[in-house]
């Protein structure tokens, strides 16, 4: 089995930290901005896993674990907020979440 | 016994500390506080017999209770002096204070600041007793400037209304500009003589100096800087009569035990230095007879009941002042005594008149009290004859005739000074009798409301007797007294008379005195209105009831001058710097708020476009 590149893992992860960020700056639903933080965080994952298959070392795969595990903590808490903000609401608006300005 | 000296001043310190930091009913508030002024005078009466059947040796007894610090070659003490001169003082103030407060638990019922206004008055005590005992300089000026703190307090005790705040702040910044030549005086005083131990400072004074030095001279005068603020001497008096603002209980306590009599302590305390200083010492000659006879004549002038006995108090503390100066010390003690005794009385009753006619303190709208208020009646015309010196009867006459035999033959006497003195006596005499006559004879004007209490007579009835027997003791207390403060009659120069004389002389000026009130507002009141609205009379009652147009002067020397320049030095450069930096934090404040827009999204761009910019500078610098 022959070692995937390094710059192919890299722009794969770079591309996929770039779509989530994009999908958090132009959604407007808090479902899909939870979603693109989960894709920047697979995005993460990704670099963090082609380094350590670079170095032969298991490192980077301890830590896309430790990803795993606060993306889980993340969504849970983030889906728990997004249920109470729409019965709240009855909509899912981000932009709607501005009573704390300025 | 003489180890319970500590307790005089700590007891009242520590109930004022009570009342001042729990809240208690009112019952409860009126014991600790009449009760810690008790105690203190019963320790303080018992301290002096012990003293006067087992006598120290030395004269006095000494108690130290701590080193109070320790710099640089100054190391005052906390330490009590006892002599004869602090015992009168400490008896006097402690006793007096005590029937002050009893009268007070029941002036001040209906307050709402009960437990404030105690807690005050106990801390204006405990400090007047530490003033009294003090045995440095430093000690008695702690006492003095918590006198000045209370009185500041008090007077504006109800601080709702904003006359009486400005009123407190009167006599507290007229008595600083005192106190701030005083603290001066000790400076120089340490600075020369290396100690503000009153003893040693009075010994190394005498035997340092010379008489007549400058240094002497200029600290005596700086001293009696002080002296005049506290006690209200010209030209610092304008602060006693605005001081009247304060619950009348506290007038008594101000007049009568603590605070305006401070500054004959002072003097007479240090008598050594004043003797040292000639010039210094004919200045308080000056200040005595001049204040004294501008008291009188604006007392004769006053409408307000509170103010006439203000301007009284004035103008026989200028008395002592005067007896201070020609050199007969103990006699200034003794009439502070008999002073003591009758204007907190004259103060009291006062306080029934014009609690019974629900507040008024026109004396032309009162009128023939003397029915309904016999026992207010008979202790303030007690207290009264006693101030303008009723011969043979009252305590007032013997320590005034004493003043005006001194002022005539001691050492720096003159006759030029007893008789000012008697245009005093005749003043005091027309102005009290005015008073008595307006107030509690002729038609009833004003229907009494009220009617007073025992806890408001009884102090009545017992300083009205001290009013009568304090004169008797006079011999005993000049014997009691000579080790500390002594006098002999100087050469008399011109006309030479004898004791007996001027008293006899006093006595006619007295009934004069008396006779004139009878006569100008009691049978042809006509006579004084005729008087009071000639041309000259206009200008002269005018002139006299605004006290000398002092106030006034002030105002446009002193105040007007102040407010120019603040209001001028408004915004100047340095103003415009700091308005600057204020107008620079609001901008950047409105930019910054701005940037809270409340977008989630907006957010994150934000911290998107941060991390490629820091990204770049750690990549490409």
């Amino acid at each position: 089995m022959t070692a995937v590149p390094m710059a192919d893992g890299l722009i794969l992860g770079a591309a996929l930290f770039a779509l989530g960020l994009a999908g958090l700056l132009l959604r407007r639903n808090l479902l899909f901005l939870l979603i693109s933080i989960e894709i920047m965080l697979n995005g993460a994952g990704v670099a963090f896993v082609t380094a350590g298959s670079r170095w032969g070392r298991p490192d980077g795969q301890v830590m896309f674990l430790f990803i795993l595990a606060a993306a889980a903590a993340e969504v849970a808490v983030g889906l728990a907020l997004l249920l109470r903000f729409y019965h709240r609401r009855q909509t899912l608006d981000a932009d709607s979440l501005n009573r704390m300005r300025g | 016994m003489l180890r319970l000296l500590w307790l005089v001043p700590a007891i009242p310190f520590a109930s004022a500390l009570t009342l001042a930091t729990m809240r208690l009913p009112r019952k409860a508030v009126a014991w600790i506080a009449t009760c810690s002024i008790a105690a203190s005078s019963v320790i303080s009466l018992l301290v002096s017999i012990q003293f006067l059947t087992n006598p120290p040796s030395t004269g006095a007894c000494i108690q130290v209770l701590w080193k109070w610090f320790d710099v640089d070659g100054l190391r005052p003490e906390i330490a009590l002096y006892l002599d004869p001169l602090s015992i009168i003082m400490m008896v006097v103030v402690a006793f007096v204070s005590f029937l002050i407060h009893l009268y007070a638990t029941e002036f001040m019922r209906g307050d709402d600041g009960y437990g404030r206004f105690f807690a005050y008055m106990n801390l204006f005590v405990a400090c007047m007793l530490t003033l009294v005992l003090a045995n440095n300089l430093l000690l008695l000026y702690l006492g003095w400037e918590g006198v000045g703190l209370c009185s500041y307090l008090l007077i504006g005790f109800w601080y709702r209304d904003a006359e009486n705040g400005r009123a407190g702040r009167k006599a507290f910044i007229v008595t600083r500009v005192g106190d701030t030549a005083m603290v001066i005086g000790l400076f120089l005083l340490f600075r020369q003589l290396g100690t503000l131990n009153i003893q040693e400072l009075m010994r190394r004074a005498a035997s340092e100096w010379h008489a007549g030095s400058v240094v002497a001279t200029a600290a005596a005068l700086l001293l009696l800087g002080g002296a005049v603020g506290k006690s209200a001497q010209l030209p610092l008096q304008t602060w006693l009569p605005d001081a009247m603002a304060g619950p009348t209980p506290v007038s008594a306590l101000i007049h009568a035990a603590t605070m305006v009599t401070a500054g004959v302590y002072l003097i007479a305390r240090l008598h050594v230095l004043y003797a040292l200083a000639p010039q210094a010492q004919f200045a308080v000659i000056v200040v005595g007879a001049a204040t004294l006879l501008m008291g009188g004549l604006s007392a004769l002038t006053q409408h307000d009941l509170k103010r006439v006995l203000a301007y009284s108090t004035i103008s026989q503390v200028g008395y002592m002042f005067l007896a201070l100066g020609v050199g007969a010390w103990p006699a200034a003690i003794f009439h502070f005594m008999t002073h003591a005794f009758f204007k907190a009385l004259l103060f009291l009753g006062a306080g029934i008149v014009i609690e019974s006619l629900n507040g008024e303190h026109d004396i032309f709208h009162m009128g023939g009290l003397r029915k309904p208020l016999p026992v207010a009646f008979w202790t303030f015309l007690v207290a009264g004859c006693s101030l303008a010196g009723l011969p043979l009867i009252t305590a007032g006459a013997f320590s005034k005739g004493w003043i005006l035999w001194g002022a005539y033959s001691a050492a720096n006497g003159s006759v030029w000074l007893w008789a000012s003195a008697l245009a005093g006596v005749f003043l005091t005499s027309l102005y009290t009798f005015r008073m008595i006559f307006l107030v509690f004879f002729g038609e009833q004007r004003t229907q009494v409301a009220h009617r007073p209490g025992h806890a408001m007579h009884i102090p009545c009835i017992i300083l009205a007797f001290l009013s009568i027997a304090g004169g008797y003791i006079k011999s005993p207390f000049a014997h009691f007294l000579s080790p500390v403060l002594s006098w002999s009659p100087g050469a008399m120069q011109g006309v030479s008379f004898s004791e007996t004389v001027s008293e006899g002389i006093t006595a006619l000026i007295f009934l004069l005195g008396l006779y004139s009130a009878y006569i100008f507002f009691l049978r042809r009141r006509d006579y004084a209105a005729a008087l009071a609205s000639s041309s000259t009379g206009r200008v002269l009652h005018r002139f006299w009831f605004s006290d000398w147009a002092m106030d006034w002067l002030y105002d446009r020397l002193f105040v007007r001058p102040v407010v120019w320049a603040a209001k001028t030095g408004k915004d100047d450069a340095i103003d415009g710097f700091y308005t600057g930096v204020a107008r620079l934090n609001e901008l950047t404040w409105r930019g910054m708020s701005r940037t809270q827009s409340g977008r989630l999204r907006w957010y994150v761009a934000g911290i998107a476009a941060g991390s490629i910019v820091l990204i770049a500078v750690v990549m490409f610098l």
